[in-house]
């Protein structure tokens, strides 16, 4: 353990720590969607992408910004999100969940072959706002100050997040419709309506974590398809019922991912699968799941 | 998945199947004079390697979102075996099998802790935690695959360099591989399969070990995915990413609901379209996956029962 440069560690730590925002943002939208819509969306890899190409569209034709690209990317991305809903997702209520899986997942092959058609695999650079370029020098390390806007953005608004559906109107109207739409329904608030903005909001926080994103992978067509895999087995570690627990996981994930590319290289991709196969035998509803 | 499940699949091995069996097995021994033999080929090992899939979905109701684990190991496992250690194609192809039967053990082992759609989930990350061991491991050559795979001479006597041997050898794979899930699936185990899709808890009290139903399920149908791959392998003399990446799990989901979920031929009409499909926009690179997205939101609003599912309604005949 000592052999590894303590750089090395802390660059791996913070690298770590961007990813698990990565994941909380996903996954927390993941779980918001999941819970009202009873839909597991496989198209959030794909919007993620999707906000990252607004943000780039926004910036080369229009000469709109980061700044703008953050609050606009996200609501459009976040309409799209509430026509699909209307047009399609609507039409599967009441059927098995695993029918919105697979409309979805095809979203997602559509969305995701029309912007390797226009712009190849390779993907294209997004520049950093000046703003937030440079970084501080630590005693054992260089922090850049993109990176700790993105853990701090993330860390706001998943725990804005969570202070909305616990402590506001609209929030319990959302954990109540979440346990019986039905009745909810006869108390004269508008199901379907909140139905779609919720998904619409969930959509949002993909694209708002695609801008994130966008200065520091490159915006490409396939960011998100592999993305989404690993946020899934985040959910599944998690368990899909506790907005807290998402967002919990979610950093922990990343950071016990940053820790594996120091010491065990080779299983820096795979070690989070591994942790969900060992959760799953353990301890089958999650860590803050309830057993389904 | 019981709403689109059109045919009840309640007699045991229906007689009405009698003439579309027949049909099926003229079919296959035909094609070849008609239809360049590659391509019936490489459809017949998706036939197998979808009809495997649908005895999951279709009568399980367990959506494995990680069929390419099963169809692309077996596929490795059977080249490597021909490649470097020489074997002939019949042990190469039972190898291959039983390595992705004993991976669906282990998977099904983890996955089935859990129901639904965690359980897609939970197939599909495993799935992508082999793909990024194969793009690490040694033995499969990472992104270049097993190439020049041998196909050797079977039971010592079946030349399968000759393209209409090779054929006749995977029509009867084929055959044998379906003939194995159609008893399954009207056999009193397949019976129960369907309960289990039905309505689970009320299997559970009725006495049946849920579990191990599904285990043996899975099993089952991860070792068939594998006899589909490791032919394919012998087929195209080669081993790749693309056998176990998650585009090849959504792509056998695709055929099987294309096809008709629950409906014992279905899935080989799906892999049929499918294969031809992409042998005519295989030029046109992603607009495959475009159109392939819009099958998949097509069927799922408007065509849930699929091509069987729709005809044996039509014919009021479980097909």
């Amino acid at each position: 353990m000592l052999a590894v440069p303590i750089q090395a560690l802390f660059g791996q730590l913070l690298i770590g720590l961007i990813n698990g925002s990565f994941y909380a943002l996903l996954s927390l939208g993941l779980a918001i969607i999941f819970g009202l819509l009873n839909v597991v969306n496989f198209a959030h890899g794909a919007l993620y992408m999707l906000g990252a190409f607004v943000a780039w569209f926004l910036a080369e034709k229009a000469g709109v910004g980061y700044w703008g690209a953050l609050i606009l990317a996200p609501l459009a991305v976040g309409l799209f999100g509430a026509v699909i809903e209307r047009l399609l997702l609507r039409r599967l209520a009441g059927l098995d969940p695993l029918y919105g899986l697979l409309l979805t997942f095809g979203i997602a092959l559509i969305l995701q072959g029309l912007f390797s058609n226009w712009f190849g695999s390779s993907g294209m650079p997004y520049e950093m706002p000046s703003a937030l370029q440079g970084g501080r020098a630590l005693p054992f390390m260089f922090l850049p100050n993109y990176r700790l806007w993105v853990i701090a953005v993330s860390l706001v608004v998943c725990l804005g997040t969570w202070a909305i559906t616990e402590r506001t109107r609209l929030g319990s109207w959302l954990r109540a419709a979440t346990e019986n739409a039905a009745l909810v329904s006869a108390f004269g608030i508008n199901v379907p309506r909140m139905i779609t903005i919720t998904y619409g909001l969930g959509v949002a926080l993909a694209a708002l974590a695609g801008v994130l994103a966008a200065p520091i992978y490159r915006v490409s067509p396939l960011m998100g398809a592999d993305l989404i895999i690993v946020v899934f087995a985040v959910v599944v570690i998690g368990g899909m019922g506790s907005i807290l627990g998402s967002i919990i996981t979610g950093f922990s994930l990343g950071i016990l991912e940053g820790l594996t590319k120091v010491f065990y290289p080779e299983a820096s991709n795979t070690v989070i699968f591994v942790v969900m196969a060992i959760v799953l035998l353990v301890r089958p509803a999650g860590l803050f799941g309830k057993q389904a | 998945m019981s709403e689109a499940s059109a045919a009840p699949a309640a007699e045991l091995a229906p007689r009405s199947h009698r003439a579309p069996l027949a049909i099926l097995v003229a079919l296959v021994l035909v094609a070849p004079w008609v239809v360049y033999p590659v391509f019936v080929m490489k459809a017949l090992c998706f036939a197998l390697f979808a009809c495997a899939f649908n005895l999951l979905l279709g009568y399980a109701g367990l959506l494995s979102f990680g069929h390419a684990l099963f169809f692309g190991a077996a596929s490795y496992a059977t080249a490597h075996a021909a490649l470097e250690w020489g074997w002939r194609p019949e042990l190469c192809l039972v190898f291959g099998a039983a390595v992705a039967a004993v991976l669906g053990l282990a998977t099904g082992l983890v996955a089935i802790r859990r129901q639904g759609i965690y359980f897609a989930m939970i197939t599909l990350a495993l799935a992508q935690m082999f793909f990024f061991f194969s793009l690490r491991a040694e033995f499969t050559g990472g992104e270049n695959g097993i190439q020049g795979v041998p196909r050797g001479m079977m039971f010592g006597f079946l030349d399968l360099s000759r393209t209409y041997v090779m054929y006749y050898v995977v029509a009867a794979i084929f055959l044998l591989g379906f003939a194995i899930l159609h008893r399954t699936v009207h056999s009193p185990f397949g019976q129960v399969l369907t309960a289990i899709r039905e309505n689970e808890p009320r299997a559970i009290s009725l006495g049946y070990k849920v579990n191990q139903y599904k285990l043996i399920a899975f099993v089952l149908s991860a070792g068939l995915a594998g006899l589909a791959g490791g032919t394919k392998a012998l087929v195209f003399q080669l081993a790749s990413l693309t056998d176990v990446h998650w585009n090849t799990s959504g792509e056998v989901i695709l055929m099987t609901l294309i096809g008709g979920l629950g409906t014992i031929f279905g899935p080989i009409a799906g892999a049929v379209f499918m294969a031809a499909l992409e042998n005519y926009l295989a030029q046109l690179g992603s607009w495959v996956t475009v159109t392939e997205g819009a099958i998949f939101v097509f069927c799922v609003i408007a065509f849930r029962r699929g091509m069987f599912g729709e005809l044996s309604r039509l014919l009021k005949r479980p097909l």
